[in-house]
């Protein structure tokens, strides 16, 4: 255990001052050890995850060889054949339909609460939204199959497809049956769940632009719409990619929304009206109904693809947004 | 030129006009969605809120009964949850902000946390089962309480590191200068501090977890029938909303309405809650 002994070692404690008794001193020891002790803890739970993902997965990894799996489209529980395609495909269209719509969505709300709302304001706007952050996501799955679906299937989705579906190239998109489930909805719920995170962090950066700045532009006679297109989202862009890839590292991984609303077929489909599946979906309806080794196993290394995209995505998203962070330091 | 001039200003207007406008709706979509889903599980599930839904168990399709034991359930998985994931969290936010600081290792576990603290709660559920369920040979209220342990830990973690930082260093250095060992320090005084944003951090991590149905899936299963035993299978909220919603029964579709109702009451109320608790110690 290298680790706490150079953490340890980085900085003195203060309690090395003279005139302090034995026994204080152990007990000061004896504290420190603790709350590192448990600062190691929370950084293996992470070691161990992956260590466990990649240990659960290997029967099937070592069947199939890691990039067989990647691109097969099969999954076949009966021939015990499986490949993880098709449920990468979904999370991967689901989340970005999450984000065509979350982002805009997102960037106006923090645009709203931070530069045009009256002061009085603002405190309950933003806590509003973040409740909306705070509701289960069983709670959206549920909304989303009872009401929303019904509503889509009924009233737009055969509009759509009526005076979209016929646009050469873009058509494929809106055409189909109008089920009312299906991976637009999902991307849709998706994006309602995304909102908060992404316009709370981007409430956050643009409250960091400095006064003077903003205060010179509109000096020189610009709008407000200028001031924010060419001072604030350029001068907070890092802080704003951050927040994106924070909504997008959750909208990856969310389970509960998407498995009511998403159909779990095992299939991919050009259009957005066709059921699908995503990785948390699948694992969500076949991991405790799952018999034999290597169909566990399967849905364990599904596991282990989700948890590698989203460590990537959040991860860069840190990365960011703690680059923000350093250079106010030094600015300020 | 002057009216070429003019043209350009009233676009400019015209851009800042529509682009404001946008934003305004924006807002006004974000709110609608929240106000339409409480609204919903307002109509949906009030009605089904009934002195039974308390009492009795959850019922076989086609006949009369409650959550009791989903609820008792969640509340114990929830209670132990929050043991295991407060003096874990705690202690290391008491790490990261006391002792650690700036150095590579503390930065090292800041990340790992913010990076857990996103990451997606059904792939602890995965951890977990392989862990413990697979060790153990079953699913029990134990695992499920594990699972959502770890998902707390992290919100735990970074609340209580953000308030001991906002604990002015004056007050440490005063407690110092008076003799006093750093443990003594932390704990008496900064800690104190500190009490009512660490509460607000343990508050709203109990919200997070009291609705997180994907890590239980797995772990605590489902248990149709009566049990405080924690080393079985156990009934619990969420996975009781999720099996009676996909079900095509409609009173067990009833049920699974008055208890989205239930859980977003509370989960919303903890919500507030914390932030009057956070916000009362802030002005006093």
């Amino acid at each position: 255990m290298e680790m706490p002994a150079a953490a340890s070692a980085a900085s003195t404690p203060p309690s090395s001052v003279p005139g302090l008794s034995v026994r204080a001193r152990a007990a000061d020891g004896l504290f420190r050890g603790a709350t590192l002790f448990f600062a190691v803890a929370v950084l293996s739970i992470l070691a161990a995850i992956l260590l466990s993902l990649l240990v659960g997965s290997l029967p099937a990894l070592h069947k199939f060889g890691f990039f067989q799996f990647l691109h097969s489209r099969e999954w076949n529980p009966v021939t015990e054949r499986f490949g993880a395609l098709v449920p990468i495909y979904g999370t991967l269209v689901t989340s970005a339909i999450a984000m065509l719509i979350g982002i805009p969505v997102s960037f106006g709300i923090a645009l709203f609460i931070s530069e045009l709302c009256p002061r009085w304001l603002k405190r309950p706007l933003s806590t509003a939204i973040e409740l909306l952050a705070a509701i289960p996501s069983i709670i959206y799955g549920m909304w989303g199959l009872f009401v929303l679906a019904p509503l889509l299937s009924e009233h737009v989705q055969p509009w759509v497809t009526a005076h979209l579906g016929n646009v050469p190239g873009a058509g494929r998109l809106f055409q189909g049956p109008p089920l009312g489930i299906g991976m637009g909805t999902a991307g849709l719920i998706l994006a309602i769940m995304v909102i908060p995170f992404i316009s709370a962090v981007m409430r956050d950066v643009f409250e960091t632009v400095p006064a003077v700045l903003k205060e010179s532009t509109y000096a020189l006679g610009t709008t407000t719409w200028e001031v924010v297109w060419h001072i604030v989202l350029p001068y907070t862009k890092v802080g704003v990619a951050g927040g994106i890839m924070l909504g997008l590292g959750r909208a990856l991984g969310e389970t509960m929304a998407v498995t009511f609303v998403i159909g779990n077929a095992h299939e991919i489909n050009g259009s957005l009206f066709l059921p699908g599946n995503t990785i948390s979906s699948i694992l969500a309806n076949e991991f405790t109904e799952a018999v034999g080794d290597t169909y566990t196993s399967s849905l364990i290394a599904l596991g282990l693809i989700l948890f590698m995209i989203t460590f990537v995505v959040l991860a860069f998203s840190k990365l960011l947004l703690l680059k923000l962070q350093q250079r106010e330091g030094r600015t300020s | 030129m002057s009216a070429e001039r003019n043209r350009r200003y009233l676009q400019r207007r015209i851009t800042n006009y529509v682009a404001l406008t946008l934003s305004m709706v924006t807002m006004a979509i974000g709110l609608f969605w929240l106000i339409w889903i409480l609204w919903t599980l307002v109509a949906r599930g009030f009605s089904g809120i009934r002195p039974a839904v308390f009492t009795q168990m959850t019922p076989p399709p086609g006949s009369k009964g409650g959550l009791l034991n989903a609820i008792v359930g969640s509340l114990l998985m929830t209670g132990v949850g929050i043991l295991i994931a407060a003096p874990v969290g705690i202690l290391a936010g008491t790490y990261l902000a006391e002792f650690g600081k700036k150095s590579w290792f503390a930065a090292t576990t800041r990340f790992v946390n913010d990076i857990l603290l996103s990451a997606p709660s059904i792939i602890i559920g995965l951890f977990v089962y392989e862990v413990i369920v697979v060790r153990t040979k079953h699913f029990s209220g134990w695992a499920g309480a594990g699972a959502l342990a770890i998902i707390a830990i992290p919100v735990v973690v970074r609340t209580t590191e953000d308030m001991l930082r906002l604990v002015s260093t004056s007050l440490r250095e005063a407690a110092a200068a008076l003799g006093a060992p750093q443990w003594k320090v932390v704990v008496l005084v900064t800690y104190r501090a500190a009490r009512a944003g660490i509460l607000t951090g343990l508050l709203l991590s109990i919200a997070r977890i009291s609705g997180e149905t994907a890590p239980l899936l797995f772990t605590a299963l489902n248990n149709q029938f009566w049990s405080g035993n924690m080393n079985a299978p156990i009934a619990n909220l969420p996975v009781v909303i999720f099996q009676f919603a996909m079900s095509p029964y409609e009173d067990w579709q009833h049920l699974a309405w008055a208890g989205s109702l239930l859980i977003t009451v509370s989960v919303l109320l903890l919500n507030v809650f914390a932030r009057v608790v956070f916000r009362q110690k802030k002005a006093g």
